[in-house]
């Protein structure tokens, strides 16, 4: 395995809280792994660290071969525009804009011009059938529409990775069923790679690993 | 599973030949275990036996596979009076793995590991389900899924119980 992402060694505290105690991980282009553990064992944590977010006070990311962070912030800002996509649970889609322009947004923040943004925007939006809400606002769709569309977004840039923490966990069966499909399909077509943060047995299914998280270590770190 | 249940409710859709039967049976509900030819017609002829299908007709030639049968309305009745019935909830994996976190923990060993090795094994038949709902067709997913639900609840219970257990451990310990 050629690894995309990876990181080593990983700590990170929230005051007294010790939330990554050395974790590790390692993921290729391509594959999707599921990190699963308990409640508070640092999955997010870890996910955040992993996509240059939250910076480990030790510990290593390397991407592509680069140090994270030993960007700037403005280097690390700008690659997770381009390389970089993500999905949580609720509350990230832009309440004042429709969910096109929802979904063009990170093209549009990069640069590209309003028109080829938005038919990019519609033509991811039709692979993920939610094409029909695209003038309406966030406020005004289903969650499981919503969260389609969350992943239109993530996916509108054709990124090296997706990052997403729970993305299904505030949908009912079907409609998480759906969203996952979609991701593992969109990401075996176009090589991404998809860190997928879950508790749910079900969703870890779709992943072709999964890393266990406990007390901010990793565990079952099976490498492919 | 009631094999003669299940082919008596295909043949409410009209009668059918044996074969026609066992292979209607194996598109829908084979996708583990196809019928064996001779299950099929030992369920037809105690059917047969009971009422509850009658013989509508025979082809030249001999055999069973030449003779066509249709449901009863005695059949029809004990369809309703099955499907009507609820199945008795079934215990699957609990005794196992239960005796297996409560052993780990009171030898000292984790129940932790238990789990992780258990979660291995269950995530990894899964996914096998999850592809085989993937490729296939509506029956497909219905059956992989209730498989699913059921591999999925096994892993809940047991992160709770390892959970619930290990606190109880700890506050004996102390
Ligand atoms: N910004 C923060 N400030 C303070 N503490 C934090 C912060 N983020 C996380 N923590 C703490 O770090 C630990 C790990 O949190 P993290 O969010 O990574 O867990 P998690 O595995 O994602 O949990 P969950 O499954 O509940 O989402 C927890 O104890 C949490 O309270
Ligand atoms: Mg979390």
């Amino acid at each position: 395995m050629t690894t995309l992402l990876g990181a080593t060694g990983l700590h990170k505290s929230f005051g007294p809280t010790e939330a990554l105690l050395g974790a590790d991980f390692g993921i290729a282009a391509g594959e999707v792994v599921a990190v699963m553990g308990p409640s508070g064992s640092g999955k997010s944590t870890l996910l955040h660290c992993l996509a240059g977010i939250v910076r480990p006070d030790a510990g290593t990311v390397g991407y592509q071969g680069r140090d994270l962070f030993a960007d700037t912030d403005a280097e690390r800002t700008a690659l997770r525009r381009t390389d970089f996509g993500f999905v949580f649970q609720f509350g990230q889609l832009v309440p004042e804009l429709s969910c096109l322009e929802n979904v063009a947004l990170p093209l549009r923040l990069g640069g590209t011009r309003r028109k080829k943004a938005e038919a990019a925007a519609a033509e991811v939006m039709a692979r993920l059938e939610v094409d029909d809400v695209a003038p309406k606002r966030p406020g005004e769709v289903s969650g499981g529409q919503g969260q389609r569309v969350a992943v239109a977004r993530a996916l509108v840039t054709a990124p090296k990775v997706i990052f997403a923490d729970e993305p299904t966990g505030a949908l009912d069966s079907l409609s998480g069923e759906r969203v996952m499909r979609m991701l593992v399909t969109a990401a075996k077509e176009h090589d991404t790679a998809v860190v997928l943060v879950t508790h749910e047995a079900r969703v870890a299914a779709y992943s072709d690993r999964e890393a266990v998280v406990r007390d901010g270590r990793t565990r079952q770190q099976v490498t492919a | 599973m009631s094999i003669g249940h299940t082919l008596l409710g295909l043949l409410e859709e009209g009668p059918r030949h044996g074969y026609d039967l066992k292979r209607a049976y194996d598109e829908r509900f084979g996708l583990d275990r196809p019928l064996h030819y001779g299950q099929v017609y030992a369920t037809l002829a105690r059917l047969l036996r009971n009422g509850l299908v009658a013989e509508t007709g025979t082809e030249p030639g001999s055999g069973p596979e030449r003779k066509s049968y249709a449901i009863t309305d005695a059949g029809v009745t004990d369809v309703e009076r099955w499907l009507a019935t609820p199945e008795k909830p079934e215990l699957y994996l609990q005794n196992t793995l239960y005796t297996k976190v409560v052993l780990a923990l009171l030898s000292g060993r984790s129940a932790e590991d238990v789990l992780d090795t258990q979660r291995s094994a269950h995530l990894a038949t899964m996914r096998k389900l999850t592809t085989r709902k993937t490729n296939g067709d509506l029956a497909d997913a219905l059956i992989c899924d209730h498989a699913l639900f059921h591999l999925e609840a096994d892993l809940r219970w047991l992160e709770l119980t390892a959970a619930r257990l290990g606190e109880l451990a700890k506050e004996v310990a102390e």
